[in-house]
């Protein structure tokens, strides 16, 4: 029988190498083993804790998986089947969420803010977020406040981000970060995207300004923590 | 495929400033025939655009145009593009692209008249279809005031029409993060040709019906946004390089169509262009640092007979506002090149190879852009006859020229990078010729949330 900590190694690698099930061709290094799916069942199976299966093993995978893509080690598609990976585990860890035995992190409401098509970068953004044991929701692009404002009712705690690709949307996000302080004048508010910075930031009332995906990530451990 | 030869075969023709159709303006500018010009692109500072903020939003572009055209006299400049660009509520509310362009144009015929002083204007819409998600590409209602503002636009001075159409974007996303170039041919080859064709057949008659100058597309949301991905590392620099060399098909589709060039651009895919249709082209490098980062600032402009910023702010530097530093850094730049083309063929060509050679061993992005190479892969894409042929053969010559420059320690790329060679060069091997095999082989694992195959004829 395989020890719970072996168990929980080898799913934090299936995650962290984008091994989403046996079936699946990628890593061709882990070709034929078990990957996320079959591991995180094992590892109910054998009655580990669905916190600790959550933490040590998918969250410590796409840690690792983000530290490599922060140095610069790793590249977005990997960052991506390994949350491919998480997802196919988190399926079997579904009930336990539901049940109350599984807390996520938090909740991170994100879109791009009214006007505004672009989303790669918000995606990648959703994508670490979500690695990181965060319940995310994305609005999409071109939101308003209105449906920012409506997320915090549906989820009281919850943490905004927002980006803006365009200078001429930079004039939405204040709007935006207007209104919903109108309402709201402590909510924690990340604002991100080409033509943004941090003195805009301040400038506008949000809380953080974060340059890249993976300062998200740090910013919200810390509020989390 | 319409194009089944290279209009430039040899490479050593294949120089900045000459295309074997030139392309002669309104005014009389004549693009490609041995002068390269400056091709100027702006942008407002942080401002909201609506019927409110017109007169501000005009402030703006009044002083950005007439400061650009008087340092362009005071500088001798042989002319100047001024590219309109426009933002969002522009080609939504086609009334306020329409007062602009009238506005810009008054200024241009002022410089003309009363100095002598050739400008145009390209007029390049948003493809706004990309509002709706999933987009709606030809039943969107965006594309009436699109159509709005090129017809009305065109009439009130826009001489030369382009756009960075988005066919295929909503797949070509997805598939440039994963890395996915099966997905990449499909979005560009397949999804991309049919809307280029949809789109440029009517700008086409739009530029016949007023009198205008159908100039280019290009693939900015696709191979620009892999080069800005790519230089942030997110996505691999070898599967960059391919993503521009596949654009090219679907690029080309605008000139199949009946536009004449200038090209535009940001894709970068010109010289392709150039090499194989003729066409005079546009080219950003060093000179667009203001608006994103580029590992190919000075072979970019080994073909271009046109050179542009990309996009500036409109706000302060010390030298003055934005646009016009950036109008005196394109002058300088083309004047140089101006300069080597007078001096003749041997200058140019040594000047090509200074371009050429401080930046193709860095970076296969840049490998791709030199003339020799371009003619490689444009005449392995001429061979085909279909455009998902023409895309696969263009890229697997790519890679070859990508890991023979590796082999031959020419070319700077990580073991990182080098890992994902074999796993492009299989995908590509696996894509058939025939666009009826791929589409069946590529449906069902499109994403129909986010696609709509129905809008491209699918």
């Amino acid at each position: 029988m395989t020890e719970p900590n072996d168990l929980l190694d080898r799913l934090s690698t299936a995650v962290e190498l984008g091994k989403t099930n046996q079936a699946a061709p990628y890593p061709p290094r882990l070709r034929g083993q078990p990957g996320a799916d079959e591991l995180c069942r094992e590892a109910i199976a054998a009655g580990l804790a669905p916190q600790e299966i959550l933490g040590q093993g998918l969250i410590t995978g796409m840690s690792r998986i983000g530290e490599r893509f922060s140095q610069g080690k790793a590249f977005v598609p990997e960052m991506l089947l390994a949350a491919r990976a998480m997802s196919a585990a988190m399926v079997h860890l579904k009930p336990f969420f539901a049940s109350g035995q599984v807390r996520r992190r938090g909740v991170f409401v994100i879109g791009t803010v009214a006007g505004d098509l672009h989303d790669i970068g918000k995606n990648i953004v959703a994508m670490m977020v979500e690695g990181a044991g965060w319940e995310v929701v994305d609005l999409g692009v071109d939101v308003k406040a209105d449906r920012f404002l409506a997320e915090i009712e549906r989820h009281p705690s919850c943490v905004l981000g927002m980006s803006a690709l365009l200078t001429t949307t930079m004039v939405n996000m204040e709007k935006m970060v207007g209104e919903i302080r109108g309402r709201d004048a402590e909510r924690p508010i990340f604002v991100g995207g080409a033509p943004v910075n941090a003195e805009f930031c301040r400038k506008i009332g949000a809380t953080f300004y974060a340059p890249d995906p993976q300062g998200v990530v740090e910013r919200l451990a810390k509020l989390a923590a | 495929m319409r194009f089944h030869t290279l209009a430039i075969p040899d490479a050593r023709d294949l120089v900045f400033g000459h295309a074997p159709h030139p392309v002669t303006t309104r005014r009389g500018l004549v693009l490609g025939a041995g002068t390269v010009y400056p091709e100027l692109n702006f942008t407002l500072p942080p401002m909201q655009v609506c019927r409110e903020t017109l007169p501000d939003v005009k402030a703006h572009y009044h002083q950005i145009v007439s400061e650009a055209l008087r340092r362009a006299r005071d500088l001798h400049a042989p002319g100047l593009v001024l590219e309109f660009e426009t933002l969002l509520e522009m080609t939504m509310t086609p009334s306020i692209g329409v007062e602009l362009v009238e506005l810009m144009n008054g200024l241009c015929e002022e410089a003309y008249q009363k100095h002598g002083f050739r400008s145009e204007i390209r007029l390049t819409p948003n493809d706004s279809r990309d509002f709706d998600r999933p987009p709606r590409m030809r039943s969107s209602s965006h594309l009436d005031a699109m159509f709005e503002l090129f017809e009305r636009g065109a009439a009130a001075g826009g001489d030369l029409l382009s756009i960075e159409s988005t066919g295929g974007k909503e797949v070509h996303d997805d598939a440039l993060l994963m890395c996915d170039i099966k997905g990449v041919t499909f979005a560009l080859a397949v999804l991309g040709v049919r809307d280029m064709r949809f789109l440029w057949a009517r700008i086409v008659e739009v530029a016949r019906r007023t009198g205008r100058i159908a100039g280019g597309d290009t693939a900015c949301g696709f191979g620009n946004t892999a080069m800005v991905l790519a230089e942030k590392g997110f996505i691999p620099k070898v599967f960059a390089a391919l993503v521009r060399v596949i654009s090219v098909v679907r690029t080309l589709v605008a000139v199949e169509e009946g536009a004449t060039g200038p090209d535009k651009d940001c894709g970068y895919e010109g010289p392709y262009l150039k090499a194989i249709a003729g066409i005079p082209i546009s080219m950003e490098g060093k000179t667009a640092a203001c608006a994103h980062g580029s590992p190919v600032g000075n072979v970019a402009a080994a073909c271009a007979d046109l050179w542009s910023n990309e996009s500036v702010q409109n706000v302060k530097l010390l030298g003055g506002f934005a646009p016009t530093v950036y109008l005196e850094q394109l002058e300088y730049d083309t004047r140089f090149l101006n300069a080597a083309i007078r001096d003749g063929r041997s200058t140019v060509l040594k000047v090509q190879q200074l371009q050429v050679e401080s930046d193709v061993h860095l970076d296969p992005q840049a490998l791709v852009l030199a003339p020799q190479n371009v003619v490689a892969i444009a005449g392995e894409m001429v061979k085909a006859r279909t455009y998902v042929e023409a895309a696969r053969r263009g890229a697997l010559r790519a890679l070859d020229l990508i890991e023979a420059a590796i082999g031959e320690e020419a070319l700077l790329c990580s073991e990182q990078e080098q890992g994902w060679l074999p796993r492009l060069r299989e995908e590509l091997n696996a894509i058939p010729d025939e666009e009826s095999a791929f589409v069946e082989q590529m449906l069902p694992a499109l994403d129909l949330t986010k696609t709509i195959p129905a809008e491209y004829g699918l």
